[in-house]
């Protein structure tokens, strides 16, 4: 098979009018409710005139119990076991006769090669060259280059996978005959990851009839599919379908480079928009990749790393937007770090009033403010109100009817500013002091023995230097506070007047308070000295303690209630180490279950306990008091319910799991100095504003919500990124556009108010081909990482995988309906802007949090979840495809880092070097043949096998090599937000599953599907949507 | 025979006892008919240096009620090694110590100048003092200032093995770590919690972890090691401590205009008690409250934190409309009783010029032994001074302080002890000698008394058991006993017994003897004492109506007088002065409210209730010295005749030393005559009565104010508030004559208190 397949070609063509229509002969169908995102309303789906002729199922795998209620859903991503197949006995009499053969006489031998490849293979064969010759395609051409050989020119604006439109039936024929490759996954065993999750076996043509049709009885042979809330009895059968097609004959391997390749559309798009400067002056321009270097020019909208959607144009119609299932979203990252060739923001003042703002929907002044009657009044670009111009802010219009001073105010000609915030926007209308950091050091026996507190304390006296600070301020004005605590807290004064530092014992841990007030939060430079003697102090204070019981929720308390007493805002730096035992508000006892894992109580493991915690979060946003926590857990502490705090305070959470002073201890630091260093807002409260039609309904992320518009976030750093849904209300007009306007009010480092603005204006279309043109990959997965992230509270993991699974077929198939030219069937188009998103989301559903694994830990999951709630897009790009790149043969001598390589085994070599990342995890993958000179170079050592077992770092060594591959470690922890521990994985050692996990094209260490799996899955339910 | 007055003077010298009657009536009936109670003040430490303690045990009756020490009133026989219990009768043999015994060698407890006598025994653990600072820092500081120093100061004056504490409290309280090195340490509490003992020492880290303890026993707190981190021996935190108590600081707390600073004193004292409850119980200590301001929140708080609303007066009290008032009454005494178990004492030392909740807090001191001084802040010699003497010592170099008393009281058949009045409280000791008829802290024959001085004194109540119709034989003799077991300041136990005899007389034929056997000095303090007492409980015109029943019952049983006469009317000698006595009591702070504030009034109770007889007379009737080129100083009349203009009068009332220049002599130092040579006389005049005041100051505990005013001076009404106005503006005879000064007041004087006294004693109707 060819990359041909592919064709990637710009999508612009796509844009025919009719060609969203459907032939006819598939337009009236029932409604189907199974494909809601989340609830969303049912989808009508065309039937298809005949049933699709699906083999017999086959499964490798022995009779299933029945008892799923989920099995109908097919999921593929599910644990085997949990979806086996039916038995063989059942499943042949669905068979086909004709495909009966198969089934019968090699049921148990047969690999489990997937339908998609066979389609995929007929579909090679249509168009000419058979698989042999695709495999002679050479792999890193990029297929959006080539000419799309069978696929009609009005599909060009497609990335189309598919076969010739020579139905199912030739393809199923073709499939035994076509030089199928074996089982991509490498045999049977693993095939089963793809196979087993889709056991049912598949109704005969008449089966899927029924299927279809609403209320149809179903085919007997389905007792595991109840009517099932998640649309099960759709997917199931196509998952069966390709059950029984990947129980085909071993076919021809499938090339991995014919599907679409994320690492050649970062790469393209580094290339075509790579280095060149983005000026934000179009509505609805798409911006280049997270992955893309690039300046942005602020010219009335919003930069790309401030905002970024899911799509750049959206449907003008709520009835549009429901048809394509594109969430409309915008991630907003407040705070986004700006590269030094771009300006920080402009600071507008307006004086005694405030801001000027509309006074119906009070959206503040903007670019899309209209000046009207000659510069008298302004039109709210948002809710159209036409309001007076106060006198001190009259200017006259020039002949386009544009303000003269348009290019003097940042207000009126950029995307992003700031406001001066009057004492009407400060709480209790006092002006807002300069935040304080608390620095909260578990001392109990754990910590003390790992060094952590000693660790802790050493960095402390120097970090203190680096507190934020305004870019003009000399030093930090944010005040720093120490607290160290087991099950009683100790608060210590450092007022700069006292020759020793005053220790503070409170051991009424069931009402908290603060014992001092003066000294508790100073300046460090001023109390340096007592400071520093302090940090001396508490690792001997502690070093015979045998205390191992700790609290928690009142140290998060105390905390509060120190900010309340200095009335500031502030962060908290929790350094904990184990579940809080003690006799004290918060205590938690240990609720890990695995055998809750796959049952409906699943959920549970996710969700905080209720109660004390809840109630801090509330106490905590309300004070503007962020909690960060590190903790250093050597078994399960309930980080769920531990993190629950930070998570809904912009803070957060770091884990060092089995910390060891030597591979840990630096990586933690590294961590705590960004952390420390961060810049940051508090005491916010964010709020969307949007134009008539729309609005933003729903909200992710590190933070709070009190009402419905509301964000509130005790502190919003640089990384913290929140992902608004909008929904429409009415019609969006294609002449308007749509606009929004994020308000964030916070209380900067110095202790000032400010209002942060940032203004968006997107496209309208009626035609959902202008909507996937201008989706942006990226973004969408990052919005469906974190609805699926919250969705897992409530519903069971099989439930939010088949979610994604549907919404993702429905994404593409309402694509393929509406906007891509009539092709063959059998034929994968995808949109453009979309290609690799099948790839992202089948990362997504094999991340910790979503895989029903007993093998990961509790805590681990829950703290991928609880990171992901608040990342950017960069982050979860980084995330869900992890760089792997290549360091055996570069160039030593320039400084260009190795194009990263596609996230697979078959990527890798013996004889290679691999670094791999994703934001969180840092592996150095070396192979067994590794070149001893390269080894020797890089450790220091003759072969790998003299390499040391628990290394952290690179040897220095002054050799080309070392330095390239340091410099590479160097600058790819830099750009991380928080720091990676290097791992060294040698192949063939154990240390290699943790490594394989994060090669997400492979089949999931855990459960879930190969990339191409994945693709075909998808691809077969595309076509039953179609049909 | 000696008159009674010196039998009187040798008892109190030997024994520390002033009876009311030194004849006893020999049946209930004569007894309640004589008015006054077969009672005694008694001084249980009072100073002997004449007295050496012996170093054994005393040896104790055998019968298990009785137990009463061997003492020079029992008959013994010394050839079978035989003793007979002077109080149950019962025959007990000698221990075998005292094998050697014989007529001519005899123990000292037998000997009759032994009738008091000590014993040092050496039983239990020796355990150290102990002195817990609980210092409010919601001072201004200034007063800070000056209580810092003299809290530094008391480092010195503590024995150097004492352990010490320190716990500082405003709005919070902290509990200060003293033996750590480096960085001071302190336990917080929040001030409006209230938390159990256990809680307590729970979150001091004072228990241990909960390990089942083996012999079922309740997890012993006692861990001194744990403990020591709060207490520390003086000589080892010296340096430490000093450093600590110059470093305290004010509470940072902020108070907003219009309030008061929030003072948890309540807990505190809760957190002292507690403490000292899980680390030493049973042990001498000393809590040591030094407060600048009621307490304003958490239990015990006496008043809000509302300036606008004020702290209760007497007033509101009568209305009912003092809100903090019982509640806080009742959770001090709680506290109180709780040191008062484990024989820990509490002072209080409160300056400030309002009002600092004395009246609800009192109970702490009066319930336990412990001082109070009340002053207008602590930067005043007055308080210094006291503070100072709170750690003088005796002549023999040991502190005036002994703990953990217990006092037991052993009467002879004929009598019951019907109760006492002083600093203690019930140990409900019940036994055969106890009466029904409670007076005072009755209903046991044991008290505790957990901080003793040597002038300690309690009023002790008794009552004759035989009925009239079977009297105690004539010629008989009632003993009482007084057993004192106590912690003494050099650490030592030590018991003092006291044993005292006085004979039965029968009131019918004897009447004379009991009469000229009264002790009027003693009887107006012990009869005093009833009426703080009831005064306590009860509305103040009450107890002036029944003081004044008792007075005139007193007069109508032993006056001389023609019925209906009041001109006939006399008294003896042995009750001449009683009269002035009761008059100058109705007039005193103890009874009168008017023009003390509530926490004035609980001071001078608290004094009154525990000072000993000559302190005792001088708040009732303050005296009075006349100094003038006349003579030397005299004492003259409380009177206002006796404010002349050439006279430089020095009144003592315990609590205020005035020293009052007349008009001319106020004239003539104004001139400065007193700075010409050749009137250096004046200027003797004037520093005489300075002399003699600082004599009075020297020895006074607590120190009293001292007062220098003038005819005129606003001050001067100190003096014109206590002398009798036999001249006001009422009665004109005394205009323009040369003597005296009038009062501007409606009071009677003791003249017409007289005349109403002979009326109503001589009044047949009565």
């Amino acid at each position: 098979m060819s990359q041909q397949g592919y064709v990637a070609t710009p999508p612009y063509s796509q844009a025919q009018p009719g060609m969203g229509g459907y032939p006819p002969g598939f337009g009236s169908t029932p409604a189907q409710p199974l494909y809601g995102h989340y609830g969303g309303q049912p989808q009508s789906f065309p039937t298809p005139a005949t049933g699709m002729m699906k083999p017999a199922p086959h499964s490798g795998m022995p009779p299933p119990p029945v008892s799923s209620p989920y099995i109908s859903n097919g999921q593929q991503n599910d644990a085997p076991q949990r979806y086996p197949a039916p038995p063989s006995a059942t499943a042949g009499s669905y068979g086909q006769p004709s495909q009966s053969p198969y089934h019968s006489t090699s049921p148990q031998a047969q690999p489990p090669a997937q339908q998609l490849t066979n389609q995929m293979g007929a579909m090679n064969l249509g168009y000419g060259p058979g698989p042999t010759q695709n495999s002679q395609a050479p792999p890193t051409s990029h297929p959006s280059h080539q000419p799309f050989q069978s696929a009609p020119p009005s599909s060009m604006g497609h990335s189309s996978l598919g076969s010739p439109p020579t139905g199912l039936q030739s393809h199923q024929t073709a499939s035994p005959q076509s030089p199928t490759a074996g089982n991509p996954m490498g045999g049977p065993p693993s095939m089963g990851g793809m196979g087993r999750p889709f056991p049912g076996s598949p109704p005969p043509g008449v089966g899927g009839v029924q299927q279809f049709g609403p209320g149809a009885v179903r085919p007997p042979g389905y007792p595991q599919q109840p009517q099932g809330q998640y649309g099960g009895q759709m997917a199931g059968p196509g998952m069966g379908g390709g059950a029984a097609q990947m129980a085909g004959p071993p076919q021809k391997k499938l090339d991995p480079d014919s599907i679409p390749s994320t690492t050649q559309v970062i790469e393209d798009d580094k290339a075509k928009r790579g280095g060149q400067v983005y000026t934000t002056n179009i509505r609805g321009q798409v911006p280049p990749l997270v992955t893309t270097d690039f300046t942005v020019q602020d010219q009335g909208n919003a930069s790309p790393r401030y905002m970024r959607c899911t799509t750049y144009s959206f449907p003008c119609t709520a009835d549009l937007a429901k048809q394509c299932q594109v969430p409309l979203a915008t991630i907003i990252k407040p705070f986004a770090k700006v590269p030094k060739n771009e300006t920080p923001l402009y600071m507008v003042n307006h004086g005694e009033t405030g801001p000027i703002r509309c006074n119906r929907c009070k959206a503040y002044m903007c670019p899309y403010m209209q000046f009207i009657d000659g510069g008298r009044r302004f039109q709210c670009g948002f809710c159209s109100c036409v309001n007076e111009v106060p006198a001190f802010y009259f200017q006259h219009l020039d002949h386009m009817g544009r303000r003269v001073d348009f290019y003097e105010r940042p207000e009126l000609s950029l995307g992003s500013y700031e406001f001066v915030a009057t004492l009407d926007y400060c709480k209790n209308n006092k002006p807002a002091s300069a935040p304080a950091y608390i620095f909260m050091i578990d001392v109990s026996y754990a910590n003390i023995k790992s060094g952590v507190v000693r660790l802790i304390c050493e960095e402390l006296k120097s970090l203190l230097d680096n507190l934020p600070r305004e870019d003009m301020a000399e030093s930090s004005s944010v005040k720093v506070g120490f607290v160290t605590y087991n099950k009683i807290l100790h608060f210590y004064n450092v007022n700069s007047a006292l020759a020793q530092p005053q220790m503070m014992v409170v051991s009424d841990t069931a009402e908290m308070f603060v014992p001092l007030l003066d000294g508790f939060l100073v300046n460090f430079q001023e109390s340096r000295s007592v400071i520093d003697n302090l940090l001396e102090q508490i690792p001997d204070m502690f070093a015979d303690t045998n205390e191992s019981e700790t609290v928690f929720a009142p140290v998060i308390q105390a905390g509060v209630e120190a900010l309340k007493a200095a009335e500031c805002s502030g962060k908290l730096f929790i350094f904990h180490s184990s579940i809080p035992t003690a006799e004290a508000p918060g205590k938690l006892k240990n609720r890990d279950d695995k055998k809750l894992i796959n049952t409906e109580k699943g959920k549970t493991l996710f969700q905080p306990q209720k109660g004390v915690y809840e109630q801090l979060s509330k106490d905590c946003v309300s004070q503007g008091c962020s909690v960060d926590l590190f903790v250093f857990p050597s078994q399960y502490m309930d980080l769920a319910t531990l993190g629950d705090v930070s998570t809904h305070t912009g803070g957060s959470v770091y884990k060092y799991s089995n910390f060891q002073m030597e591979t840990d201890g630096a990586h933690f630091l590294s961590d705590l100095r960004k952390d420390v260093r961060k810049s940051i807002g508090f005491d916010a409260i964010m709020r969307v504003r949007t134009s008539t039609g729309f609005r933003a309904t729903d909200f992710f992320g590190a933070i709070h919500m009190n009402n419905t518009t509301d964000v509130e976030m005790a502190a919003v750093d640089c990384d913290k990124a929140v992902t608004v849904e909008f929904k429409h209300d009415d019609t969006l007009s294609e002449e308007t556009g749509a606009l929004m306007q994020c308000a964030l009010l916070y209380t900067s480092v110095s202790g000032q108010r400010r209002l942060r603005i940032h203004n968006l204006s997107l496209n309208c279309s009626s035609q959902l081909s202008e909507l996937y043109k201008s989706c942006e990959t990226d973004a969408l997965i990052n919005f469906f990482a974190k609805s699926a992230y919250r969705a897992i509270l409530n519903q069971p993991l099989m439930a939010v995988r088949d979610i994604l699974v549907n919404q993702t077929a429905h994404m593409l198939a309402c694509y393929r309906k509406n906007c891509a030219s009539p092709s063959a069937a059998s034929q994968l188009i995808l949109p453009d802007a979309m290609k690799v998103f099948p790839v992202y989301i089948n990362s997504l559903m094999k991340t910790a949090p979503l895989v029903s694994s007993t093998e990961l830990s509790t805590d681990d999951r829950v703290h991928q979840r609880l990171i992901t709630m608040a990342m950017g897009v960069e982050e979860s790009q980084l995330l869900l495809y992890p760089r792997l790149i290549p360091l055996h043969n570069m160039d030593y001598s320039s400084d260009v880092v190795p194009a990263p390589l596609r996230c697979s085994e078959e990527r890798l070599t013996d004889a290679g070097m691999f670094l791999l990342e994703n934001g969180h995890f840092l592996f150095l993958w070396l192979g067994q043949a590794c070149p001893p000179e390269l080894v020797q170079n890089i450790f220091n050592v003759p072969s790998l096998a003299h390499m040391p077992s628990n290394l952290s770092s690179l040897p220095v060594l002054d050799n080309p090599q070392s330095k390239k591959l340091r410099s590479i470690i160097d600058s790819v922890v830099a750009q991380s937000p928080s720091s990676m521990k290097l791992q060294m994985v040698r192949q063939k050692e154990r240390s290699e599953m943790l490594f394989r996990q994060h090669l997400v094209e492979d089949v999931g260490l855990h459960g879930g599907a190969s990339y191409m799996d994945f693709l075909c899955y998808v691809h077969r339910e595309i076509r039953k949507l179609l049909t | 025979m000696a008159t009674y007055q010196e039998f009187i003077q040798q008892n109190e010298d030997r024994d520390g006892v002033r009876f009311s009657w030194n004849l006893w009536p020999s049946s209930r009936l004569e007894a309640t008919r004589l008015v006054v109670p077969v009672s005694c003040l008694f001084t249980p430490l009072k100073e002997r240096p004449d007295l050496p303690p012996v170093q054994y045990e005393p040896v104790l009756c055998s019968r298990a009620n009785c137990k009463a020490v061997l003492n020079p009133l029992c008959q013994v026989d010394f050839r079978a090694k035989i003793w007979a219990c002077n109080f149950c009768f019962q025959r007990n043999p000698f221990p075998p110590s005292y094998a050697g015994i014989s007529d001519v060698n005899q123990p000292a407890e037998l000997m009759p100048q032994f009738s008091t006598i000590e014993y040092i025994v050496q039983r239990g653990p020796v355990t150290p003092l102990i002195f817990l600072y609980v210092v409010d820092t919601c001072l201004e500081e200034e007063d800070l200032q000056a209580l810092r120093e003299s809290l530094q100061m008391s480092l010195s004056l503590l024995p150097p093995d004492a352990l010490v504490g320190l716990i500082t409290f405003g709005r919070m309280v902290q509990v200060h770590e003293l033996s750590c090195e480096g960085i001071a340490k302190s336990y917080v509490f929040r001030g409006t919690k209230e938390l159990s003992s256990k809680q307590i020492q729970e979150m001091l880290g004072l228990m241990k972890p909960t390990a089942s303890a083996p012999q079922g026993r309740p997890a012993a707190p006692q861990d001194p090691a744990a403990a020591c981190r709060f207490l520390q021996p003086v000589h080892k935190v010296d340096m430490n401590l000093t450093d600590l108590l110059g470093e305290l600081q004010r509470d940072p707390w902020p108070v907003p205009q219009g309030k008061r600073p929030l003072r948890s004193t309540g807990i505190a004292l809760s957190i002292a008690v507690g403490l000292l409850e899980g680390t030493y119980p049973n042990t001498g200590a000393r809590v040591m409250l030094f407060t600048g301001g009621p307490p304003t929140q958490g239990p015990g708080m006496v008043v809000g934190d509302e300036l606008k609303t004020p702290i209760r007066s007497w007033h509101d009290i009568t209305k009912d409309n003092a809100r903090h008032l019982k509640k806080a009454t009742k959770y001090y005494e709680a506290l109180a009783n709780r040191a008062a178990v484990n024989g820990h004492s509490i002072d209080i030392y409160a300056c400030a010029l309002d009002q600092t909740g004395l009246l609800e807090m009192k109970c702490l001191s009066n319930l336990t032994g412990g001082h109070i001084a009340m002053g207008d802040s602590f930067n005043t010699s007055l308080f210094k001074q006291t503070f100072q003497r709170v750690f003088s010592k005796d002549y023999k170099g040991d502190f005036r302080m002994a703990f953990g008393g217990t006092l037991e009281v052993k009467t002879s058949r004929e009598l019951k002890v019907s109760g006492a009045i002083g600093p203690c409280v019930s140990l409900n000791s019940k036994g055969p000698s106890v009466s029904e008829n409670e007076m005072g802290v009755g209903g046991t024959t044991q008290w505790k008394i957990c901080g003793l001085c040597p002038s300690t004194t309690l009023a002790m109540y008794f009552e004759v058991v035989n009925q009239h119709n079977a009297p105690i034989p004539q010629g008989g003799r009632g003993a009482i006993q007084f057993v004192t077991q106590y912690q003494h300041s050099s650490t030592q136990k030590r018991i003092r017994v006291t044993t005292v005899a006085r004979n039965w007389a029968d009131a019918q034929s004897q009447i004379q003897h009991i009469e000229s056997s009264f002790d009027q000095e003693a009887s107006a303090v012990i009869m005093a004492r009833l009426g703080v007492f009831k005064a306590e409980s009860e509305e103040g015109p009450d107890v002036l109506r029944w003081l004044d029943r008792q007075l005139i019952r007193l007069c109508q049983k032993f006056g001389q007088f023609n019925k209906d006469d009041p001109a006939s009317f006399k008294l003896s000698e042995s009750l001449s002065l009683y009269p002035q006595f009761m008059f100058h009591l109705r007039r005193s702070p103890f009874l009168q409210v008017f023009n003390n504030s509530p926490d004035e009034c609980s001071y001078y109770r608290h004094h009154f209730v525990r000072q000993d007889l000559t302190q005792s007379l001088i708040m009732i009737q303050p005296i009075l010295y006349s100094y003038s080129f006349h003579g030397p100083p005299e004492p003259v009349l409380l009177d206002s005749g006796s404010i002349l203009p050439d006279r430089i009068l020095l009144m003592d009332t315990f609590f205020q030393l005035v020293i009052y220049h007349g008009e001319t002599i106020a004239q003539w130092r104004k001139a400065g005559y007193q700075e010409q040579p050749e009137y250096e006389n004046f200027k003797h005049l004037l520093v005489a009565p300075l002399d003699d005041a600082q004599e009075i100051l020297q020895n006074r505990f607590p120190m009293p104010r001292y007062i220098d005013t003038e005819h005129g001076g606003s001050q001067a009404r100190f003096l014109l508030s206590k002398v009798n106005p036999s001249q006001t503006h009422n009665n004109l005879y005394a205009w323009g004559q040369e003597s005296g000064a009038p009062i501007l007041t409606d009071d009677v004087s003791l003249q017409v208190f007289m005349d109403h006294l002979k009326k109503l004693a001589v009044s047949s109707a009565a």
